[in-house]
């Protein structure tokens, strides 16, 4: 499935970026640990987190994440904005908490396990 | 501080150095990325680079949080990849403990932004072949993560 069917379907913003809305999304991952995120993430995975410093992005790239999407209304912070845009990675918003969103992915067909 | 090296027979193969500036939240993780970009140029098996790529970014997240400034060293051998992290800090009083999963002493700053969950150390020898740690209070600490090559790229 890929980012933009995610993006329509869950009526995510999109904070930056928007070219690379045609990546494949594999699975799912949900965590605020960075630590438990580079263990126990995996590569196209999409990652939702209350998470907005620009660490985050460093994380995604190591992990080969598809895209974040930043749970309860929370805005990712300028350095973070800059970070992913010059490294080409989607990051989206939404006003919904993380479990509405997990449960909503689930429902299309992302999974946890793979 | 720097740790004694010993029989090093291999040559090495390829090797870069980078610069880890303490407390830099905004750049950090930048030299694991760049390593990790490398690796992927020298065609190293994607399995061999997830491991160093987690190692990396632990053992440089260490740094910037608890370390006045650090050094990461990447050193690509025939039959392995050697990874060097040596900080000036305040060093690590009790090893054992802070190897335990969960142990942190990370400040409750730290710890809203993600970080200090205690897995750092722990993921960093989980993903090791081999790990070595040496630290002296009021100098520094040393790394050496050491994840072996089988074959021609892993």
């Amino acid at each position: 499935m890929k980012l933009t069917e995610i993006v329509k379907s869950l009526n995510l913003q999109v904070a930056c970026g928007e070219q690379q809305l045609d990546k494949e999304v594999c699975g799912g991952y949900s965590s605020d640990l960075l630590s438990d995120v580079m263990a126990n993430s995996k590569k196209g995975d999409v990652w939702i987190t209350l998470q907005v410093h620009p660490n985050v992005v460093a994380v995604a790239m190591l992990k080969e994440i598809a895209g974040i999407v930043m749970i309860n209304g929370r805005m990712p912070e300028k350095e973070t904005i800059e970070k992913a845009e010059s490294e080409g990675l989607p990051i989206m918003t939404s006003d919904s908490p993380a479990f509405e969103l997990v449960g909503r992915l689930y429902e299309m067909g992302i999974s946890g396990k793979r | 501080m720097e740790m004694k090296r010993k029989g090093m027979k291999n040559r090495v193969l390829f090797q870069q150095e980078f610069e880890i500036q303490g407390g830099d939240f905004v750049n950090a993780g930048e030299s694991s990325c760049k390593i990790r970009n490398t690796l992927r140029e020298i065609g190293i098996n994607s399995d061999i680079i997830r491991r160093i790529a987690i190692a990396a970014y632990e053992a440089e997240m260490n740094v910037v949080m608890y370390a006045q400034h650090g050094t990461m060293k990447i050193n690509v051998y025939q039959d392995n990849i050697l990874l060097i992290i040596d900080d000036k800090g305040p060093g690590i009083e009790n090893i054992e403990l802070a190897m335990k999963p969960g142990f942190s002493t990370a400040t409750e700053e730290m710890r809203e932004m993600g970080f200090g969950a205690g897995m750092g150390l722990p993921n960093i020898k989980k993903n090791s072949d081999v790990f070595q740690i040496t630290s002296k209070v009021g100098q520094g600490t040393s790394l050496e993560i050491k994840i072996l090559l089988n074959g021609k790229n892993g």
